[in-house]
């Protein structure tokens, strides 16, 4: 390891602490086998994302200043397995709270420690090769807030590169979104539906048996369409995959 | 601006179950796409000339007041007037009276958008005058009596098929006519040659207009432009406010990228800059071509409203339609179902910025926030910003629905108390999982219903990851 970096904190998100328990576990799973202590504030929820994105940002604001409050009680780095996520934290919490006296310094303090796990492994560590081993033919799906919104282009790729067993599948459009768009998948849902069905088809057009992407609402969103195609194809966050070795 | 009865809803709905529709869109979304990411791959610089054309564009809004003048002046100096109108009503007088002071009969157009804004075509055609689209795709959408779908594909919706079906009705085309598009073409040729030479106004819109010299810049694939500008002893440009550059210089950058961000080509068939109407000594004429009179409307038309606004930013838009095109839900629903002269991203940043929110605050909503209109925009525009600011400013106007509101607020009030939030999510699992069908659901009720109408939802699992980590880690 190059850096200095002894501990994290981990804001493992509201859907993977509720929806997908194993994959937070997954997270604390390679980031330990790293040599990192991990820290977890009990006292976390949800970053305010879904009242953000709807327009309620007095909602959004209350929420944001929370989980600041919550996350600045350790100097360590941040890590959320989740672009989305991340992107709010990075990037809207500076926005949302640039007039607030009390918080626009902590929401920018707050934002130049946190990182998306992939960006942390290979970016800030310099890490790559984890040791991995997998079986099955994979696509990968770019989640939209961390393809656009972070920067995540190159760095899953490469994770997912050094996975032993893992035969990587090339899905068209992998770059589109999904469709999902949080409560405009509800809202717009008709829209929503005719886009997921487009991935859906690219996915099952990719010859992969396996989808993996770095946002588990994303991957909720193409599961319970597959699901409801009767598609065996499986859906997996990438910690899921770095996690076996 | 006319909305209709019929809500985006419906609107989507139809268009989402218009078979003929969804393979066009595919099929030219698709090949614009395409053909966009190889026009900026073959060229190196692509990137910097980007940057370089957002900042001619900054530039130019941020001094829209000083540039206008310059604009004003120069016109007036190369010997055409220029004409203010604060608003679409202000606009169709002028070009009325212009029209009707000079005894003009027939009147040929050129692809205006902000002639869509003004619905000219209704103003002159009241006041006795026959207009005629001559962009071709312009022509077949009036021909249907229909709008046009997409800012620089108006007919994007319609396939060879309905235009030969059209044209048969329309122009009593034979089969020999329709035998195949180059026929089809040829045969629009033949009637609209006809119209520009009895025209006696040709009205074009603007794709740039240049401060320094008082030329306006037209591009297009058919010549029309070409045509309509000087053919008739009257030309009539409407211009919208915003579309100034500088200098020449600046127009050459903007041109670079246009075409290439359109449709992928280095550059339109015809380029045209327009400085002045023919040129005249002692009454005599010096030049073999052009109108006697040329004059420009500059328009505001709610304009300076965004200029004043967060929203300031979408008036760099250079109209090449690239957001549309890379749009998912562009690509699924056309630009029909956005009822306004301005689909796809843009649109839903401009409708609500000219015409206010209300009716037009779906349109911000009808978005996953992906950043693909964001990615392609060739001024690099901050689309997804504007998007949110909307919904923010419909949310502060109590303009969504109740249960959102109020399901909003209780969310934030468990979210800020972690006992709270813990113990709901205990429970929803706990009550989920005694209804779940194998740890998924089928239906959801209520507003949620959406989800489940087009997938399966997952059931929160049995313990949250808190509750391991306090369990296996906290003793
Ligand atoms: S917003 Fe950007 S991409 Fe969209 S039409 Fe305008 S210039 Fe083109």
């Amino acid at each position: 390891m190059t850096t200095d970096i002894k501990t994290v904190q981990l804001f493992v998100t509201c859907l993977i602490d509720k929806f997908f328990p194993e994959t937070g576990l997954a997270v604390v799973d390679i980031l330990e086998a790293l040599g990192l202590t991990v820290e977890f504030p009990l006292a976390q929820t949800c970053c305010g994302q879904p009242a953000f994105n709807a327009g309620f940002w007095d909602d959004a604001r209350a929420m944001a200043r929370y989980t600041i409050d919550v996350l600045a009680q350790s100097d360590a780095p941040i890590i959320i397995p989740s672009g989305s996520c991340g992107d709010m934290i990075i990037h809207h919490y500076v926005d949302l709270l640039a007039n607030d006296p009390h918080y626009a310094a902590p929401a920018q303090a707050v934002s130049t420690r946190t990182y998306e796990f992939t960006q942390f492994l290979v970016d800030v560590l310099g890490v790559t090769d984890l040791h991995s081993t997998a079986t099955g033919c994979v696509a990968y799906h770019a989640s939209c807030h961390g393809l656009r919104g972070l920067g995540l282009k190159t760095q899953p790729h490469r994770l997912l590169k050094q996975v032993a067993g893992l035969e990587p599948k090339e899905l068209p459009g992998s770059e589109e979104c999904c469709g999902f768009g949080g409560l405009f998948a509800v809202k717009m849902s008709q829209i929503s539906g005719a886009i997921l069905q487009r991935k859906l088809d690219n996915i099952e057009a990719s010859g992969a048996d396996m989808v993996v992407g770095t946002d588990v609402s994303c991957l909720m969103h193409i599961a319970g369409g597959l699901r409801r195609r009767g598609s065996a194809i499986n859906v997996k966050h990438i910690a899921d995959i770095l996690r076996e070795r | 601006m006319a909305v209709s009865n019929v809500t985006f809803y419906e609107r989507v709905e139809e268009a989402l179950h218009d078979r003929q529709l969804q393979t066009a869109l595919d099929i030219s979304t698709t090949r614009f796409t395409t053909g966009r990411q190889n026009a900026l791959a073959a060229l190196p610089e692509a990137e910097a000339l980007r940057d370089h054309a957002r900042r001619i564009r900054a530039h130019t809004i941020a001094h829209l007041d000083r540039y206008l003048a310059q604009f004003a002046d120069s016109v007036e100096r190369v010997g055409g007037q220029v004409h203010w109108a604060e608003t679409a009503a202000e606009a169709n007088q002028i070009v009325a009276e212009l029209a009707l002071s000079r005894n003009v009969k027939n009147v040929v157009k050129s692809k205006s958008m902000v002639s869509e804004e003004l619905h000219l075509n209704q103003t002159l055609e009241a006041n006795g005058m026959k207009v005629v689209e001559t962009d071709l795709g312009e022509y077949i959408a009036q021909l249907a009596g229909e709008k046009p779908s997409h800012i620089i594909a108006p007919v994007i919706h319609k396939t060879r098929q309905d235009v030969a079906d059209l044209f048969r009705r329309k122009l009593q085309a034979t089969d020999a006519d329709l035998a195949d598009v180059p026929h089809m073409t040829a045969l629009a040729r033949r009637v609209l040659r006809s119209e520009f030479l009895q025209a006696d106004m040709g009205i074009s819109g603007a794709n740039f207009a240049v401060a320094e010299t008082g030329s306006i810049c037209l591009v297009t694939n058919e010549g029309n432009g070409r045509l309509t500008t000087t053919t008739p002893r009257l030309h009539v440009a409407l211009l919208g406010m915003e579309r100034l550059v500088p200098t020449l210089e600046d127009l050459g950058v903007m041109l670079q990228i246009l075409a290439r961000s359109a449709t992928g080509q280095k550059t339109s068939v015809y380029t045209n800059i327009i400085t002045g109407p023919r040129r005249t000594t002692a009454g005599q004429p010096i030049e073999p071509d052009g109108p006697d009179e040329l004059h420009i409307v500059i328009i505001d038309n709610g304009r300076s409203q965004i200029l004043g606004s967060e929203l300031a930013e979408i008036l760099y838009c250079i109209r090449c339609g690239a957001c549309l095109n890379a749009c998912p839900v562009y690509q699924q629903i056309g630009g029909h179902a956005y009822n306004s002269v301005y689909q796809g991203p843009v649109g839903s940043v401009v409708t609500p910025g000219l015409y206010g929110l209300d009716p037009w605050h779906e349109l911000p909503q009808a978005s996953t926030l992906c950043g693909a209109c964001r990615e392609v925009c060739p001024v690099r525009i901050n689309i997804p910003r504007m998007l949110l600011k909307l919904r923010s400013e419909t949310a502060e106007a109590g303009l969504n629905p109740d249960w959102l509101k109020r399901g909003l607020r209780l969310y934030r009030q468990t979210v800020v108390r972690p006992g709270w939030y813990h113990l709901g999510g205990q429970l929803t699992s706990w009550l989920s999982r005694k209804i779940a069908d194998n740890g998924w659901f089928k239906k959801l009720p209520g507003p949620l219903s959406g989800w489940t109408d087009h997938r399966d939802f997952l059931a929160p699992a049995k313990k949250s990851f808190s509750q391991r980590w306090r369990e296996e880690r906290e003793q």
